[in-house]
């Protein structure tokens, strides 16, 4: 059956699935559609066990409650006859219903009492790393008090056809990044949030960690993930255009792979230091160019420079006019407006690279090269 | 018939000048519809959009400004003048008073609603659109990041702050000083008790709203670093300072609702209402909660574990008091004699529905868990139970129940039922599965989703669709009803009605009570 029939087969069925599948399904562990994952940490375990309970208390008193309206609505109905009771108060019966409840609330806070102790317990990590919100991206950066950061962003790798329907969408449509965080197994890794323009917030539901990431603030979390795998997430704070464009994609691997993938993310920061001295010529530009614009310039000016959220850069006279108004507008972003500052999200060779693909591509015949050191000058004023 | 001194005017200077709590009332009421339309609309793009997975209708940025108009306009021009229109039709006639205590000042707090509406909705139109920072606003997106129309939503709300606060000096002056003799406070109708705390929160946190948006307006314009930390500022304060507002707000808007399910209940059970002193009790320990709980809206913006401990400790203790209302509701059916006329089939459905989303609540006000749920479509689930199935269900529950009296003429009843049910199975549809994605990790206010939510979206937006629909038999049946209705010659209507209002003659005369009834 294809996707579309399965779908129309569901929905039919919809209010009966509904009922059976949230019942067949709650414990269905990781893979639920209708319930909280327990997700890949003991924390997130802990957070599923407190919600399945509470979800129990009160499926228990509901179905009492509704029993006796229920009963009620059969039995003291005007139509078999009944003559209706007078009574109106019994304060033994009113004291009963005040104090169980309580007394019932009390055993429940006990263990969400402890469970946010542990969720709060943020020393001892193995590793840290700092999480930035942008609008709309993330960028990861792994602290390391004997070298050099490794840091990187983190986009949305859903092509925009998929998203306007014209091409078929993919198995992680909207959950795909083009650089997933990655971090080890089985260790405690702590995540310090905080963002660059408006309040952004972090959800992994597998790894059951959420946290605002507050311009100006840093806040605390952490996670041990016990099993290997490829987790995701989204933004989960209205951070405006484009909040529902900001996936998160998290690949939890062994030590070793770990060690492995950081060594050559430090190596490549070295390279790029180098490349930083050197000169290039404008097919190397424009051929690194393309893939930085594809990165962090599409989703707003469009794949041919047509514009969209963002003005057309194709004709624009700002592309194709003097260099020095061109690298303001990039490096420092216009206020008021949803275009970033990237002096701090690119490297001078991305942004090189980029300011020279933007003034040839697209019908730009600017031909003018832009270098590393042209943007290392023009930062420095 | 009574002695008409003066009767209404003529035209449309009727209902510009007038005074009289009847007609005033009237107009709250087609306003509050009318902005109840207005908002449904744009949850129907809203529920359109998300029909699909894809950017199909609308782009990200008019989303955002669906969602966001979507919950200013039902929150402050539905539901809240709709009770107004009710407290303003029923107090009087329910305390035994001939009028509202300050009628000049009550035709002031409805007039200047239309004309602020007007201008929030013509956001839409401005450029840079209409704000786009959810009804919610937080900073900075709604202050460094917000588009120029956000001077006017500013100006708005403190314009919908003036009317609220002078509708509730009103009703407070109204209660206060002009009840019958002998209608003691603890003989007054639930209704008139429930409006009478809700007035006190009203006064107490709509300036706490107005000093919000006025620290908003002078970090936009005047320099200000209220919420930006660039300046020494906390974007965190100002979620503090809306929540302080907020959190009460929702109680604003429930409170009535209780009052008049705790009118319905009983007529149709015909039996009196069962703890009615506990009753009381526990709507002003809802209230008095409250005003401590605010932060359980922000428990994942990095609190101290005491903050967090607190305010979880607190936000459960309202389960308690909650429960003991819909334990009275539920024991006045208990023995009773039950009909169920469409005003009974809205309050047993609100009792079923209200207590899901209590459920939900006390849920949510499990700090651990609430990492897991905040923000996510459960919210939304829970959210909606509250407002729609609490405030707009209970609303409908009382048209149908006191439109009889007010215009003297019934309402066709198998049209009632049919928008009962319709409304109830639409609402279902649209809400239960929004637990399942929410629970399954979709974040709320997305414009487009993963695969993996795509049947539950779909049902939802053609349970939304049924809903919306229903409202146009509802504005059908109303509107039938008052010119072409049966006429109703019995004062009570309805047979196990209790109050004073039912005293009075049917159709409800133009002055209400010339001369104070006496109270045993």
């Amino acid at each position: 059956m294809s996707f579309q029939a399965k779908r129309l087969c569901k929905l039919t069925l919809g209010p009966v699935l509904m009922l059976t599948s949230a019942l067949v399904l709650a414990a269905g562990g990781e893979t639920s559609q209708v319930n909280m994952s327990p997700g890949v940490t003991e924390v997130g375990k802990n957070i599923y066990d407190l919600h399945m309970i509470i979800l129990g208390i009160c499926t228990v008193i509901g179905l009492g409650v509704f029993g006796v309206m229920f009963y009620s609505i059969i039995y003291h109905r005007k139509s078999r006859g009944v003559a209706p009771a007078t009574f109106h108060e019994s304060t033994a019966v009113e004291i009963a219903w005040t104090v169980v409840p309580f007394l019932i609330l009390i055993l429940m806070a006990v263990p969400a009492t402890s469970t946010l102790l542990q969720i709060y317990d943020n020393d001892d990590a193995d590793l840290d790393i700092l999480v930035t919100g942008y609008q709309w991206k993330w960028k990861y950066e792994y602290i390391n008090e004997n070298g050099e950061n490794v840091s990187f962003f983190s986009n949305l790798k859903t092509a925009q056809g998929e998203i306007h329907n014209l091409e078929a969408k993919g198995e992680h449509y909207l959950l795909e990044v083009d650089e997933p965080l990655v971090i080890p197994v089985d260790k405690k890794v702590r995540f310090l949030v905080t963002a660059n323009d408006v309040i952004h917030s972090w959800w992994v539901p597998a790894l059951a960690v959420k946290k605002d990431a507050i311009p100006g603030f840093i806040n605390e979390t952490w996670a041990r993930v016990e099993q290997t795998g490829v987790y995701r997430g989204q933004c989960a704070e209205l951070c405006g255009t484009n909040h529902g464009f900001m996936p998160i994609v998290v690949n939890v691997v062994d030590q070793s792979e770990f060690d492995q993938w950081l060594g050559e993310k430090e190596k490549d920061a070295a390279a790029v230091k180098k490349l930083m001295a050197q000169n290039f010529t404008l097919d190397e530009l424009m051929a690194r160019g393309k893939s930085v614009y594809a990165r962090n310039c599409q989703a707003c000016h469009g794949a041919n420079g047509e514009g969209g959220v963002g003005k057309a850069i194709a004709g624009s006279p700002i592309a194709t006019g003097d260099l020095a108004t061109h690298m303001d507008v990039v490096i420092h972003g216009v206020p008021g407006t949803a275009m970033q500052a990237f002096g701090g999200q690119l490297n001078d060779v991305d942004m090189a690279a980029v300011l020279t693909y933007q003034r040839s591509a697209f019908g730009n015949n600017m031909g003018d090269k832009v270098q590393p050191i042209d943007v290392f000058n023009h930062k420095k004023g | 018939m009574g002695d008409y001194h003066h009767g209404p005017a003529k035209g449309l200077s009727r209902w510009l000048f007038t005074t009289n709590h009847k007609d005033i009332g009237t107009m709250y009421l087609w306003f509050s519809f009318a902005m109840f339309i207005l908002g449904g609309s744009f949850a129907m793009v809203i529920r359109a959009e998300l029909f699909e997975p894809g950017m199909q209708l609308v782009d990200p940025a008019f989303f955002n400004q669906m969602t966001t108009l979507h919950g200013l306009v039902m929150v402050f021009g539905a539901i809240m003048p709709s009770f107004v229109g009710l407290a303003n039709w029923l107090i009087p006639m329910m305390i035994g008073a001939p009028d509202m205590a300050l009628p000049r000042m009550n035709n002031w707090s409805f007039w200047i609603l239309p004309p602020t509406f007007l201008v929030l909705a013509s956001t839409l139109f401005m450029e840079g659109g209409a704000p786009a920072f959810g009804w919610t606003f937080y900073a900075p997106l709604s202050t460094t990041y917000a588009p120029p129309s956000v001077t006017f939503f500013i100006f708005s709300i403190h314009v919908l702050g003036l009317s609220s606060i002078m509708g509730s000096i009103n009703i407070i002056a109204t209660v206060m000083n002009m009840r019958a003799p002998g209608m003691t406070y603890m003989k007054m109708p639930l209704f008139v008790w429930t409006w009478l705390i809700t007035a006190f929160l009203l006064v107490a946190v709509m300036p706490v709203l107005a000093g919000a948006v006025t620290m908003m307006l002078m970090d936009i314009h005047f320099g200000t670093s209220f919420f930006s930390a660039a300046g020494g500022g906390d974007p965190v304060l100002f979620q503090h300072v809306f929540w302080f507002f907020g959190h009460p707000e929702v109680y604003i808007i429930i409170l009535p609702a209780f009052g008049v399910i705790s009118q319905v209940i009983p007529a149709f059970s015909r039996k009196p209402l069962f703890g009615y002193a506990s009753m009381v009790y526990a709507t002003a320990s809802i209230a008095f909660l409250s005003f401590i709980v605010w932060a359980h809206h922000m428990f994942t913006v990095g609190m101290p574990v005491a903050g967090e401990l607190f305010f979880m400790y607190a936000t459960m203790l309202i389960a308690v008091p909650t429960g003991v209302k819909v334990f009275n509701w539920v024991t006045t059916m208990w023995r009773g004699a039950l009909t169920f006329e469409t005003p009974m089939l809205f309050a047993i459905g609100f009792l079923i529905l209200f207590t899901i989303g209590g459920f939900t609540g006390l849920m949510l006000a499990i700090a651990p868990a609430d990492f897991q749920y905040h923000d996510s479509y459960f919210v939304v689930a829970h959210f909606h139970y509250v407002m729609v199935a609490g405030a707009v269900f209970s609303m409908s529950a009382g048209i149908y129940f006191w439109l009889p009296k007010w215009c003297g003429r019934m309402y066709n009843e198998a049209m009632g039922k049919t928008h009962f049910w319709i409304s109830f199975i639409g609402f279902n549809l649209a809400f239960f599965p929004q637990h399942f994605v929410g629970l399954a990790g979709m974040p709320r206010r997305i414009p487009d989703y993963a695969l993996q939510f795509a049947d539950f979206n779909m049902m939802s937006s053609i349970g939304a669709f049924i809903y919306g629909a229903s409202q146009i038999l509802f504005l059908y049946n109303v509107i039938a009803t008052i010119v072409a209705g049966k006429p109703v010659s019995d004062e009570k209507v309805w047979d196990g009605a209790e109050g004073l209002e039912w005293t009075l003659p049917t159709p409800a005369p133009y002055h209400t009570f010339e001369t104070p009834p006496l109270v045993k």
